[in-house]
């Protein structure tokens, strides 16, 4: 008998954390005896009450110290043989540490927006999400979506224009959807009817979607400059949550759009595992015969899935063009599409887990905003590149095994 | 029910898979389908269970015309069916597999998970089909997946249930405990379309039997009083005569020589365990067994596609261990694998270039590693005419060709080698009656030149015509070799597991003192005789 | 396929029912994504494309969509308007790419980057694999053989050049070595890693261009330092047009040997068309795949350095691969991944941009029309069946299809 696997997996685990644990502690915190970072719990971007607790000032010595430990001790204990089942979450956590402990030594001397950088890396997170959803959905029904891109950027546009004419911004998202269903109809009808290869009709549907967002651009927003100054979603605090403390601006005074998101999770995370929808929905992309052979419309359940995703994707294209920013502009979407694709396989095709991962890619973003200026060692661009390098880990197995729905990709027919 | 068949035809581009097929299945009873692979049995069933809709033709229920949009059309009309590929969701637990399509869900959706296990505990018990609801099916061992299965018809209510090849999978003793359960379901006053090729299967179990070739119904016969040579002359068109006419083998040098050998599997567990076996120059060494007891790992380890896990394999005395798979094949092991369409041939690929599949990269066919397709070519003219390969040219591709064809292809690759050792897997599955003839005979004539040569086959007819030696794979380990004649119903009861002790004796071998070889065929004849769980005829 | 052998009556024959799951394997569905249509259907695809394309010019056209406004009352109005917009924006595109000699040499020079990325996707299609990285791969190529290309100015051209094209080669074909080995030693998907390290590049590539190393002092508009005339590539016929599509030409002629005469090619070959039965004669699927994506990124690199020795000679900048990559996969797809199909679509793509150009100065209809017509080409060569539907074409079934792929 070989090592059992989940041994291995741990101890892998294991020795990740106990290297992050002394890097932490000698790269992060011996050098650096009486220095303080100042964490401002205050939020220079949220427009509403806003809580008064002023800041605090950390030794980085002393802090980092305990964070490095901590994953140190994680890591010792998942070598132990500790947390065999929860090695992933444990190994998580050491991450999670050291993360902290980076942010606590890249601000050393200067002072941390913590609440804003929270609140900057949900809402970087919310296109992200809801194209992983869009993918997570879909995927579950067995069809390969890899053009949330295109979904993101014909969502972008279509909400752009329609909130410019309507000047109103739900006008704007539900226009927004219906670019994203548009899109995911092309799919749907390609690889459900016309039975073509998922992946590679994805592809192609990217390229059309940008090539006519950019055509109808060029052609027309820019010669109609009234066509693409959309209205655009403001935040809307919701009285007495958002003046909790620290959560109240992260979570609760938000726009329309991150509530959506933040629902969507919700609902989608219960609907997939605890619903007959949900049931059927994963039957299909398991095995769709079985499904078949018990009476279940196979094609109409991808349709569906697909079409749903579709209109996922295009409320994150519509969080792209008017909430984020205040017009459409070629190619905005700028790789977004792909993020989500590696959210949703870094989440295992969890709605749960494709927003947490979302959320780090969001940090990441939000993290290299909030950086520049500050004295890294490696330059806070660099950041940008952390969602590709934790998917090739994860599709890699480096991060546990990935489970792919069964019937991925495959085309079915009856007859 | 009484469900009747009319005039049922369906075509394929090519190929009429069913010609106006009448079929009778009464009220109460098993029915037994008999055919050869290929006889259309599969198809018929996937009509009757809305898969496939009939090109003409009516299916009557209780004499109402129906007709079936789909396999939910057919549950409703009360039609269950027990694929021979699992209908299940791996990841679902059996009771989400049963309830699937027809769920309890609360308003709103929400899964009553509590109320679908009760529900599929009591079906269990009332079918006296033990299962627990809520174990992962991709943890269940085959014939509890089976048992999933049979459950999710009885769930719908079947009143006709179809098994389709049902025993493919399973031990003989699991068959059995199929068996028994089919009874009571008839009993209960269900009826069964029940799916085989294999005889005695039939002999055990069903009420009537009808019997499909090419496409056509050509007969339907009582079990109790036709006989075995009626039955397979009405399958496969003529008399069968599965004695290969052999001379007596003259054992020389040992080729393969393993010693305690240990295969593992991917995930490091070992399946195939303490395999000790010689193999002879001038013999043929063939291992009986049901699929699925570790043959297909202990064929990929001696052919070096898998590696050993623990003991000793000798090929001519070097050890084999050293040698990659391309050393291997070009060193004198010949493979003929049992999947040929997944492992044997590269269908879009032409003849030509498969017959050079496993060599493509050395001399003559190769040079300074560019291809010599006029010398490829030139092969496969020649391999052509030799193995008596039916096609239009060399460039055809393989995957146009019938299955004896393509399986000609194989043999004509692997047979044309200077081989020391012949390894073929399933050698004649899935291939007519003709070819099979053929390749059993070039196989004794690999014999005659002195290769050794070992069979492995689930084809109990087969193991017992080629065979010098014979031994049994179940879970994993090897009973055996023991000289022919060994009679087969022994061999049968040792590949439901039981110990050569209990089977001969204290002696553990089969006719301990009797000697010789001369009288192997007349042997294997007479334990064709039908004996209840013993005997065995198989196309 | 099916005709070259009826079954006959002596033939053992197949109950299709046993055969024909209905569910083919991701390999098979790609096989036959890139290999399946005809040229009836590539022709139709081309004609549909330029239909759809013709509505959009007539809808974004300035005088014809005035004419829509009172399109009720004097309809003839609008169409003569959408018709003149239409052969004026098609005409404009023709003559452009290839009414004179500059449009010729333009559009040519336009196809070199274009066919090697093809190529780079439509080799590894041959093993079942789906290169989505041509960009990294032409990102990473570019930066090797720039950086080759602006230090050692002192060495001469036949030494210079030859060693930044390898370093461009070596660099592409890095990036395809990775998706290769994480795939085989990993199982990691190629389409995912691919993806990911296109976006990797693109974040190295941006840091570089902070970087003194490679942009000297030019921190305003941030760009490489500029490429050693002994590494640029030589013009011709006192054009823009460089000795890269010869490079590209005798790229093709390689892999064409490679993959239709060498051992090596016919091993790549079959693991794509059958792993199994590939791995069970003795090959190495694990080698193909290195050998197909090692190949193919290099030769992406080879279009990356075409790009920074040559067209863009102020070296490199942000972008300059210009989704090369993706347009390797339209142009690979369209050639259906054989070798000369690939560069007769890397020619008629690279026409097709130059024209668009002259579309864009004469007509007014925007470049990026062209983008939507090759994606609309793409689209209705990538599915076959759905031409076929539009246009009634008398098809092969799906289960004949689907036997091909299974028998």
């Amino acid at each position: 008998m070989t090592g059992d696997p989940l041994v291995t997996r741990a101890r892998r685990f294991g020795t990740v954390a106990i290297v992050l644990g002394v890097f932490t502690i000698v790269v992060f915190a011996i050098p650096n005896a009486g220095v303080v970072t100042t964490l401002s719990l205050e939020s220079r971007l949220a427009g509403g009450a806003g809580s008064q607790i002023g800041s605090i000032d950390v030794p980085v010595l002393w802090s980092t110290l305990v964070l490095g430990l901590g994953a140190l001790a994680l890591g010792v204990a998942l070598w132990m043989g500790r947390w065999r089942d929860h090695a992933i979450r444990a190994g998580g956590a050491a991450i999670g540490l050291f993360v902290i402990a980076f942010l606590l030594w890249a601000a050393r001397g200067e002072t941390l927006f913590v609440v804003d950088l929270a609140r900057l890396s949900l809402r970087a997170a919310v296109p992200l999400t809801l194209g992983a959803l869009a993918g997570v959905v879909s995927e579950r029904a067995g069809v390969v979506n890899i053009a949330i891109e295109g979904q993101l950027l014909m969502g972008a546009f279509m909400a752009a224009v329609l909130a410019s004419v309507t000047e109103s911004p739900m006008m704007g998202t539900v226009a927004a959807i219906l670019g994203g269903v548009a899109i995911a109809a092309m799919l749907g009808l390609l690889s459900v009817k016309f039975d073509t290869d998922q992946i590679v009709a994805g592809v192609v549907l990217i390229v059309f979607a940008t090539g006519l967002t950019s055509f109808l651009a060029s052609q027309w927003l820019t010669v109609s400059p009234d066509m693409n100054s959309p209205a655009t979603f403001s935040a809307f605090a919701i009285p007495g949550l958002s003046s909790i403390p620290i959560l109240g601006p992260i979570l609760f005074d938000q726009s329309f759009l991150v509530y959506v998101t933040l629902a969507a999770v919700i609902i989608l995370q219960y609907g997939v595992f605890n619903t007959r929808w949900g049931l059927r929905l994963r039957s299909v992309g398991e095995h769709p015969k079985a499904a078949d052979t018990v009476g279940i419309n196979v094609p109409r359940t991808r349709w569906l899935a697909v079409l749903l995703g579709g209109a996922l994707a295009g409320m994150g294209g519509a969080f792209l063009s008017i909430d984020a920013a205040s017009s459409f502009t070629e190619e905005m979407s700028g790789g977004k599409g792909f993020i989500a694709l590696a959210a949703m396989l870094a989440g295992r095709y969890n709605p749960r887990g494709a927003f947490g991962a979302a959320l780090v890619f969001g940090l990441s973003e939000a993290s290299a905003r909030a950086l520049q200026g500050f004295d890294v060692g490696i330059p806070s661009t660099l950041l940008l590149a952390t969602p590709y390098v934790v998917t090739i880990l994860v599709v890699s197995g480096l991060i546990g095994r990935l489970r792919i729905p069964g019937a991925s990709a495959q085309h079915y027919s009856t007859e | 029910m009484q469900l009747e068949l009319q005039g049922i035809t369906k075509r394929f581009p090519g190929v009429i898979a069913n010609d106006h097929v009448d079929l009778v299945v009464r009220d109460g009873e098993i029915h037994g389908l008999l055919g050869e692979n290929g006889a259309g049995k599969s198809t018929l069933m996937n009509i009757l269970y809305g898969l496939y809709s009939a090109d003409e033709g009516t299916i009557l229920i209780d004499g109402e015309p129906v007709h079936f949009d789909g396999p939910g059309d057919a549950i409703d009309a009360g039609i269950g069916m027990v694929h021979q590929h699992f209908m299940l969701v791996p990841v679902f637990t059996v009771a989400e597999n049963v309830t699937l399509g027809t769920e309890f869900a609360h308003v709103g959706g929400r899964l009553d998970r509590q109320a679908a296990n009760d529900a599929v505990r009591d079906l269990s018990r009332k079918h006296n089909l033990p299962l627990e609801p809520d174990v992962l099916v991709e943890d269940l061992p085959v014939g509890l997946q089976q048992r999933a299965e049979i459950l999710k018809a009885l769930y719908r209510e079947a009143k006709l249930l179809i098994l389709d090849e049902p025993t493919a999978v399973l031990t003989p003793q699991e068959a059995d405990d199929l068996f028994e359960a089919m009874a009571k379901l008839r009993d209960d006053g269900r009826s069964l379309v029940f799916i085989s090729h294999k005889l005695r299967e039939h002999r055990a179990i069903a009420d009537r039997i009808s019997i499909l070739r090419r496409g056509k119904i050509v007969g339907t016969a009582d079990p109790r009083t036709a006989s075995d040579e009626e039955l397979a002359e009405l399958m496969v068109g003529r008399p069968v005569d599965l004695v290969v006419d052999k001379p007596q083998s003259s054992p020389g040098e040992v080729v393969l020589d393993l010693d305690d050998v240990d295969i593992a599997d991917e995930d490091g567990v070992d399946v195939v365990q303490g395999i000790t076996l010689q193999v002879r120059r001038g013999e043929i060494v063939a291992v009986a067994g049901v699929e699925g007891n570790g043959q297909t790992e202990f064929v990929n380890a001696v052919t070096g596609l898998h590696p050993i896990h623990d003991g000793r394999m000798l090929l001519l005395g070097d050890d084999l261990s050293d040698h990659s798979r391309v050393e291997l094949l070009r060193g004198g092991i010949g493979h003929v694998p049992q999947d040929r369409n997944n492992e044997g041939l590269v269908g879009r690929m032409s003849i030509a270039e498969n017959l050079v599949l496993d060599h493509w990269n050395s001399e003559p066919y190769a040079q300074r590693g560019l291809m010599q397709f006029r010398l490829i070519r030139e092969h496969a003219d020649h391999a052509i005419e030799a193995y008596d390969i039916r096609t239009p040219g060399a460039d055809t591709l393989v995957g146009s060709l019938s299955g004896g064809n393509q399986q000609k292809v194989v043999v004509a690759r692997e047979f044309d080698k200077d081989n020391a050792l012949l390894v073929a897997a399933q050698p004649t599955r899935g291939v007519d009656v003709g070819s099979i003839e053929y390749i059993h005979k070039r196989i004794v004539e690999e014999r005659d030149e002195g290769t050794a040569v070992l069979i492995v086959s689930s084809e109990l007819d087969e193991v017992l015509a080629l065979a010098d030696r014979v031994a049994v794979m179940f879970h994993g380990h090897l009973v055996g070799p023991f000289d022919m004649p060994v009679d087969k119903g022994d061999i049968g009861r040792m590949m439901a597991g039981a110990t050569p002790e209990e089977v001969f004796g204290p002696s553990g071998v089969p006719n301990p003192g009797a000697g010789g070889d001369q009288d192997a065929g007349e042997r294997a004849r007479r334990a064709d005789a039908p004996r209840r769980g013993d005997g065995e005829v198989e196309a | 396929m099916s005709s070259d052998m009826q079954p006959t009556l002596d033939d053992e024959r197949v109950d299709p029912g046993e055969r024909l799951t209905g569910e083919e394997s991701l390999r098979d569905r790609l096989i036959m994504a890139v290999t399946g249509p005809n040229v009836t259907v590539t022709i139709l695809a081309f004609v549909m494309a330029f239909v759809v394309g013709a509505v959009l010019i007539a809808f974004s056209d300035e005088a014809s969509r005035e004419a829509l406004g009172y399109v009720t009352s004097r309809p003839s109005d609008f169409f003569t308007a959408a018709w003149d917009a239409i052969t004026g924006a098609y005409g404009a595109l023709i003559s452009g790419a290839l009414g004179s000699g500059t449009g010729i040499t333009e559009s040519l020079l336009a196809a070199t980057p274009l066919i090697l990325a093809g190529l780079a996707v439509a080799l590894p299609f041959r093993a079942g694999l789906f290169n989505i990285g041509g960009e990294g791969q032409v990102i990473a190529g570019g930066m090797f053989a720039a950086y080759v290309g602006f230090n050692f100015p002192g060495l001469p051209l036949v030494v210079h050049l030859p060693l930044a094209v390898a370093a461009g080669f070596v660099g592409g074909a890095i990036m395809g070595f990775i998706p290769g080995i994480l795939k085989v030693r990993t199982g990691a998907h190629e389409v995912i890693v691919t993806i990911m390290l296109n976006n990797i590049a693109i974040v190295l590539l941006d840091w570089t261009l902070t970087l003194p190393t490679f942009i000297g002092n030019a921190t305003l508009s941030p760009k490489w330092l500029p490429i050693a005339d002994s590494a640029d590539l030589p013009t011709m016929f006192g054009s823009r047009l460089n000795i890269g599509i010869f490079m590209a030409l005798v790229a093709a002629v390689v892999i064409h040997v490679f993959m239709e005469r060498s051992a090596r090619g016919f091993e790549i070959e079959a693991v794509g068309l059958n792993p199994t039965a590939a791995t069970t004669a003795g090959m190495s699927v694990g080698r193909a795949t290195i050998w197909a994506l090692t190949l193919a990124g290099g030769l992406a690199g080879l279009a990356g350095s075409v790009q920074t020795l040559g067209v863009s000679d102020g070296g490199v900048t942000a972008g300059f691969s210009g989704g090369l990559g993706f347009d390797g996969i339209t142009v690979a797809l369209l050639g259906r991944s054989r070798v000369p199909g690939t560069v007769m679509a890397g020619l008629l793509f690279g026409a097709l941009e130059v024209g668009g150009r002259a579309m864009q100065a004469e007509a007014g209809i925007n470049l990026d029309l062209v983008g939507v017509l090759q994606a609309l080409i793409i689209l209705f060569v990538a599915a076959p069946a759905l031409v076929r539907w539009l246009f009634r074409l008398d098809r092969p079934s799906r289960r004949a299809k689907a036997k091909e792929v299974t028998a």
